[in-house]
């Protein structure tokens, strides 16, 4: 495990792609924190809130490559003949993307640092922002490692993986519209109701097991998806 | 030391591989031959791990692919169709990752992927992208990338694939100079390869096991005349005939007519007898000069396309 996800961690930095995100989200979250210099707003939560409308389409373009461009290439032979189980293989590359990610929640840091330091307030409610930010992008890449692994095209991937989030951003609204059981289903991966709780400083057990059990849900369903090919390719 | 048992692999109603049976001995270089699509990929795919069988069992030293698929692939060193590289690595960085997925020792990994370098001779591309490097590199590094972690088995699927003449002249030196420390199963469709590498020669068609010899022994068996090629000049008409009067040979084919009265005959003849001497003997006595003689030996290649078109004939 650990040799698949230091390869695809350098693989991130050695390409363009890491960079590019990188600069994109810097650039948009400028953007964002205007306002708090402008109005002399301290609370950061809001911005953390807006910060996840980015990881819609941020996510897609960090994850598409990393399981459809193994297939592509044909070095998933390598993976998979290689003395290493499959789950291993799909937790490194996991986790390769997730470092990336907290790559980008640490430059994110800065904003409340410049914050507290104009006399800004440190508080719980930061903390439990930014350990819901952590959980719901990893929730993302968990979507995103899967439309990967669905496909040997990166643009399908990206695509999937960004009509997915969409949904499951807007799950709530849909929900409302329609009630009854696919309400019912729509909810259960509603991943933005389980958010507004740590934005509002509410830091609760629950909404920690549901992140981390829709990780676990989506990276064996990308398990089980790379192994049901396994069975079905020449 | 590898051993499959009735392996079947089934797409649909289309069987790839169809109850194929065959063992490998401990240091041994097994040919497994036969056309694009016979099931070569197939079959080597299942015994490594890439896919699982649909019936029948793989196993390397006593370890089934299916149940026990790590102590399977920790012992198999795999070199697919296509090299399974990294565009975007350099060679050494590549290798340092291969072995640290083989969990290679940490201590003689170094050492390890240096000498495989050696080897295969990639040293000197060892810094450069494996996108930049042409084809035959790109086969050796593939190769390369089998040996780390020195594997009881290695499993070659065409790995001359692509490589100019003077690179598939080395690379079969290496691999018959592999063959002293590893178990080799080597897939190709290029006849020759397979009877100037392997002792033994799995031909496989349609997916079902077509014969199973060492390339000798095929050849004793398979070819049931010898046959010559003879360029005689002299009317075409009477020389067939006065041939067909030598004994032992059993035919005489017309082969084509160089220039007016210069006609190339096969004859063909029991393969205990040497027809040569008495031909010439013939000839000479009638006054018509042999200007060409060669014998055609039963390749590998009729041989193959002979079971091939025997199993048509049968089905």
């Amino acid at each position: 495990m650990l040799a698949i996800y230091l390869k695809e961690v350098k693989s991130y930095f050695y390409s363009p792609i890491a960079y590019v995100m990188i600069g994109l989200f810097i650039v948009l979250t400028s953007i964002f924190f205007v306002p708090n210099l402008t109005y002399r707003s301290g609370d950061f939560n809001g911005n953390l809130s807006s910060m996840s409308y980015i990881l819609i389409f941020l996510v897609p373009i960090l994850t598409m490559r990393i399981i459809a461009e193994d297939r592509k290439n044909g070095t998933d032979v390598l993976l998979i003949t290689s003395p290493v189980k499959l789950t291993n293989i799909v937790l490194g590359k996991y986790f390769a993307a997730f470092t990336v990610f907290m790559v980008i929640v640490v430059i994110s840091l800065i904003y409340p640092v410049v914050l507290i330091a104009f006399g800004g307030q440190f508080t719980a409610k930061l903390v439990g922002g930014y350990l819901g930010y952590i959980l719901l992008g990893g929730a993302f890449i968990s979507v995103g490692v899967f439309a990967s692994s669905i496909t040997e095209n990166q643009i399908i991937a990206a695509i999937v993986s960004f009509v997915g989030l969409l949904i499951m951003w807007i799950a709530d609204g849909i929900a409302g519209l329609i009630g009854g059981l696919t309400a019912k289903v729509l909810g259960w991966f509603s991943l933005l109701s389980r958010y507004e709780d740590f934005s509002n400083g509410i830091l609760g057990i629950g909404p920690i097991i549901y992140y981390l059990s829709f990780i676990s849900l989506f990276l064996f369903i990308t398990a089980m998806m790379i192994e049901k090919r396994r069975w079905s390719q020449g | 030391m590898i051993e499959i048992q009735n392996l079947t692999k089934k797409y649909g109603q289309i069987k790839a591989v169809d109850n194929v049976s065959f063992t490998v001995n401990k240091g041994e270089i097994l040919g497994f031959l036969g056309p694009n699509g016979a099931g070569k990929s197939t079959t080597m795919n299942i015994l490594t791990g890439y896919i699982p069988a649909t019936d029948g069992k793989a196993m390397v030293s006593g370890f089934d692919v299916m149940s026990q698929p790590l102590e399977v692939k920790k012992r198999i060193g795999y070199m697919p169709e296509h090299p399974p590289v990294y565009m975007d690595m350099t060679v050494t960085d590549y290798l340092n990752f291969v072995g640290d997925l083989k969990k290679v020792d940490k201590k003689q990994k170094k050492s390890q992927i240096s000498d495989i370098m050696e080897l295969v001779k990639i040293t000197d591309v060892r810094g450069r992208l494996i996108n930049n490097l042409s084809k035959g590199y790109k086969q050796r590094v593939g190769l390369a990338q089998a040996l780390l972690g020195s594997p009881e088995v290695l499993v070659l699927d065409e790995p001359t694939v692509g490589l100019d003449p003077k690179q598939i002249i080395e690379i079969r030196k290496l691999i018959k100079a592999l063959g002293k420390e590893h178990t080799i199963i080597l897939s190709s469709h290029i006849l020759p390869e397979v009877s100037a590498v392997c002792e033994r020669v799995v031909i496989i068609n349609n997916g079902k096991i077509a014969a199973v010899d060492t390339p000798e022994e095929l050849a004793k068996n398979f070819g049931s005349a010898s046959r010559l090629l003879v360029t005689v000049v002299g009317p075409k008409s009477s020389i067939a005939d006065k041939m067909r009067e030598i004994y032992g040979i059993k035919l005489v084919e017309p082969n084509m007519e160089k220039e007016k009265d210069v006609v190339s005959y096969i004859v063909e003849s029991d393969t205990d007898i040497d027809v040569r001497k008495p031909l010439f003997f013939a000839m000479a006595k009638l006054g018509y000069p042999i200007i060409e003689m060669k014998s055609m030996d039963m390749t590998l290649e009729d041989i193959f396309l002979q079971l091939v078109t025997e199993e048509k004939e049968v089905g």
